[in-house]
């Protein structure tokens, strides 16, 4: 499995084609993947063939696809008490937060510079930091621009919901197949206490009556996007005490009119951000109360739980931001669009994935079949490729899947400091760590030392690199086994 | 009459360039600026002063003279 894994990796480090294909070669078709499913068990093959390569769309699809937001949309219509837009900064990781604010031409090379370097790029997103709709004349000039430059890439857009029916249409003749709607309410009154005014038709509404026209415009949008079959992910900030058992609600109302995925995320509040909520002291939940919501969810609209609530100006793989890499003076003033690193990386991953999804398939059921009532918390250090692959030292968040009855399940990631920059760990980044893994069984890394290795032992939670390389959901299936007497998987490959 | 942008205060959003109806709105050097010859306080066009009405941070689209 590990020449495999080579051949993957190589592709996102080197530079010229030939080195890109002879690893490639050499991968070969090890298993049964060749021609067998090649999609996951729980999306309809229509939905799959629009988000198969859409990292925030597909938990699947994040392992080995990466986006890229361009900042062309500043100006907004609506005021958030989350939100503070006197607020840039180079430092931050938060949505609504970018360093530089581009022009159509402007972002249009830096795509072209991100797709010649990124292999995994597959989607641009334009995610304000104003909203993309009510800032539309951007939106549309970059999305037009980048298409005819790049015609696979996928378009995104995230947007408010107060300015989208008047651009339905437009987002459908241009192959928008992806829109995200912020949606914290669907009773005014909780939307009073959100939002203090918006702008619609030429004037200032406030309180009550500015929740009311915006839940209406949004509930239209939905439709209308539903209606054209473009699909909408819903993203709702959780704000303990003003809309936490509220969201239930707005879970039953965007499923009804046809969400495909509602994207609970935890509001970020810190009084140094100087937004309202931050300076009034509205806290953000617990990472146990989100987690205690989404459950309760389970069984609505589709939930993603592998949002990382990205900046407006991110790049890279969802776990990661090379957007540093990427800043205009980087940019050469004239580039041209080379599609071979792109090309050649889909190739490799078309084969590779029906390999994975193969073996996890294969993991689940085993875990499944077991019928035994244990449950395992696991947390993996992984860079992609669906792979046990990054070293603890390195790992800049660990992705936590739960193993029980239910089979296998992504359920979050948790960021954490490097425990490692450069060879040396600080004590006390390592009680950091620990409190991140807090509720962990078994922790997964492509490699640890003895001594992290130890001081995690003590504190009661199993460290092991033993599984360094394989496919996330086999090593948790083979734990599993042994933890709760049943029957491993036959070795593959 | 005209307003005027404080430049201090402005994000340069853009969004009072895109909503002013006489066109005297401007992006120069680190702000957007208003044009005073071109600035009609929105009248005949609408109830209130597009640029205010917009603008995400208060008391930063005022009239001239304050
Ligand atoms: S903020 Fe969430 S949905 Fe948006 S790009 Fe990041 S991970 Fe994807
Ligand atoms: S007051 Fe009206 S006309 Fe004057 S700058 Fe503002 S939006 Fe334009
Ligand atoms: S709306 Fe306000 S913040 Fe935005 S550009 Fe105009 S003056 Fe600046």
């Amino acid at each position: 499995m590990s020449a495999r894994m080579t051949a993957l990796e190589s592709l996102t480090r080197t530079t010229s084609l030939d080195q890109l294909q002879t690893p490639a070669k050499s991968g070969g078709c090890a298993s049964s993947s060749c021609g067998s499913p090649s999609q996951p068990n729980d999306v309809n093959s229509a939905a799959w063939e629009k988000i198969k390569d859409h990292p925030c769309y597909s938990e699947e699809a994040h392992h080995y696809f990466a986006r890229m937001h361009v900042a062309v949309a500043p100006a907004c219509n609506i005021q958030c008490h989350y939100c503070n837009r006197k607020f840039d900064c180079a430092n931050e990781s938060r949505p609504g937060v970018v360093s530089e604010k581009l022009t159509p031409d402007q972002a249009l090379r830096k795509v072209i510079a991100v797709a010649n370097e990124v292999p995994q790029l597959s989607v641009l997103g334009i995610a304000g930091p104003g909203d993309a709709c009510y800032d539309w004349r951007k939106t549309k000039a970059t999305c037009e621009r980048v298409a005819k430059e790049i015609p696979d890439i996928k378009l995104c857009i995230s947007t408010n919901g107060l300015a989208l029916a008047e651009h339905v249409d437009e987002l459908a003749e241009m192959n928008v197949d992806h829109v995200t709607i912020t949606i914290n309410m669907i009773d005014p009154e909780i939307g009073a206490k959100i939002y203090p005014w918006i702008f619609h038709d030429h004037r200032r509404y406030t309180g009550i009556e500015a929740a009311r026209i915006l839940h209406k415009r949004q509930m239209l949008g939905l439709e209308m996007l539903t209606e054209r079959g473009i699909l909408t992910k819903i993203n709702s900030v959780m704000i303990p005490g003003v809309n936490d058992e509220h969201l239930i609600e707005v879970n039953k109302w965007v499923k009804e009119r046809g969400a495909f995925l509602h994207n609970v995320m935890p509001l970020i509040s810190d009084p140094a951000h100087g937004t309202h909520y931050g300076l009034t002291g509205q806290r953000g939940p617990r990472a146990i109360e989100l987690k205690a919501l989404r459950n309760r969810l389970e069984g609505g609209a589709k939930l993603m739980r592998h949002c990382r609530q990205c900046r407006a100006d991110a790049v890279g793989l969802l776990g990661e931001d090379r957007g540093q890499e990427f800043t205009l003076d980087q940019v050469p003033g004239e580039i041209t669009y080379d599609a071979s690193k792109r090309e050649t990386y889909r190739d490799v991953v078309a084969r590779e994935r029906g390999d994975y999804i193969t073996a996890k398939n294969d993991a689940i059921g085993m875990i499944k079949d077991a019928g035994s009532g244990g449950s395992l918390l696991v947390a993996v250090a992984t860079k992609g490729g669906g792979r046990i692959n990054e070293h603890f030292g390195h790992a800049k968040e660990f992705q936590v899947y739960e193993a029980s009855a239910m089979g296998i399940k992504f359920v979050e990631h948790r960021k954490v400091e490097q425990y490692c920059l450069g060879g040396w760990g600080e004590e006390t980044t390592l009680e950091r760590v620990l409190a991140v893994l807090e509720g962990i069984d078994i922790l997964l890394c492509a490699k640890i030392g003895d001594c992290p290795k130890h001081q995690l032992t003590e504190a009661g939670l199993r460290a092991t690199d033993a599984f360094g390389y394989d496919y996330i959901e086999t090593a948790i299936s083979t734990l599993y086994a042994a933890e709760f007497g049943a029957e491993p998987l036959p070795t593959r490959a | 009459m005209s307003f005027r942008i404080i430049a201090s205060q402005c994000t340069q959003c853009g969004a009072c360039e895109f909503e002013c109806p006489s066109g005297a709105i401007k992006f120069k050097g680190e702000a957007y600026v208003i044009d005073p010859d071109k600035c009609t306080e929105c009248k005949g066009a609408f109830e209130l002063q597009q640029c205010a009405s917009v603008c995400p941070v208060p008391e930063t689209c005022v009239p001239a003279e304050l």
